[in-house]
């Protein structure tokens, strides 16, 4: 059985590895939404409020192209609607928290966090403090996220666009899901979500990032059946 | 009055990670429902790989020599030998900056 303290540092070094690619992301995510001129005291709260990667950049960018606030707001809830999902997948290791520490752990449920604590969380389902390991890879994403961002604000166009650091996004979510490319029935669904996002990419509020997950899980369905 | 947009804009996403954790309980979720859950991973992350890759900044595809579905092979199989994150992340970046720094140029 392992401590509380414990589970939160092997979170911590769980995550640690893809700051590699977060951490210059959030630097180009701080550096777009002042370029666009926005105050940077608005850009930096984003990360505080929104805490939701893409999603800042793609708001500050609809709202200096023209588009209404609701367009806006929209948008975000949409790109980020996918949390709805890894909520759906944590449930079953958080139902013993009281409600308000359900609230709590909830601000820092993140894509990689979500990922790397999901795979611990099926090895260890019988660690008494599961939970710990979910905050110590969300308060590591929180923290680096942050300070990169504001990194961004006060650094700006000092950051070199020809690097095309934001390739380095794929690289992470590549490096979250390649083993599964072992498991046939993974690498079909895997196929079906990624072309699928390429058919629905035009397709409005960006709802492709959770129109192609839904096609996907569809797919899974049906496998799941054919197994059988 | 962009302020106000950005609380709205953080009180929704924060609704999205709220919903399931606090309001859904384990009897509400069949084994099926809960089999199909399993490939969540597989199903969400590839919306965010692919447009990454082949889709550009302008929101149109990328010519089929483009570094950047190089880069990626290379993450790939590096990422599956590996096993490491680290690895994954830098084989793909270096062979990136390789072919538009080194071989383009």
């Amino acid at each position: 059985m392992l401590t509380k303290k414990q589970l939160f540092t092997r979170g911590m070094l769980d995550i640690s590895p893809h700051m590699l690619s977060v951490i210059p992301f959030g630097i180009i995510c701080g550096a777009i939404g002042v370029e666009l001129g926005f105050h940077p005291y608005l850009v930096y709260a984003m990360s505080f409020i929104i805490f939701g990667g893409a999603s800042q950049i793609v708001f500050l960018q609809l709202l200096s192209g023209g588009a209404s606030s609701l367009v806006a707001v929209a948008s975000v809830g949409i790109i980020n609607s996918r949390h709805l999902l890894y909520g759906a997948v944590l449930s079953e290791y958080l139902e013993k928290l009281s409600f308000i520490k359900k609230l709590l752990i909830s601000y820092v449920v993140v894509d990689q966090g979500f990922a790397e604590s999901n795979k611990f969380f099926k090895k260890n389902r019988s660690e008494e403090f599961l939970h710990y390991h979910l905050i110590g890879t969300g308060c590591t994403m929180w923290v680096c996220w942050q300070i990169a961002t504001l990194s961004g604000i006060v650094l700006g166009s000092f950051v070199p666009q020809e690097l095309g650091l934001k390739f380095a996004i794929p690289l992470t979510f590549i490096a979250i899901v390649v083993q599964d490319l072992k498991k046939l029935d993974h690498v079909i669904v895997m196929i079906t979500c990624g072309l699928s996002s390429l058919l629905f990419f035009d397709a409005p509020f960006k709802s492709y990032i959770i129109i192609s997950p839904i096609i996907a899980l569809f797919v899974a369905a049906l496998l799941l059946r054919l197994k059988k | 009055m962009t302020l106000t947009a950005i609380i709205f804009a953080g009180i929704l996403t924060y609704f999205t990670r709220m919903t399931m954790i606090a309001l859904i309980s384990r009897d509400m979720l069949g084994d099926k429902i809960k089999a199909v859950l399993e490939y969540v991973p597989s199903a969400v992350f590839p919306a965010i790989i692919f447009p990454g890759i082949f889709i550009n900044d302008f929101g149109t595809f990328i010519e089929m020599n483009d570094p950047k579905i190089f880069g990626a092979l290379v993450a790939v199989i590096v990422g599956y030998f590996s096993k490491n994150i680290i690895a994954t992340i830098s084989a793909g970046l270096v062979s990136y900056w390789f072919l538009i720094f080194v071989v383009f140029n």
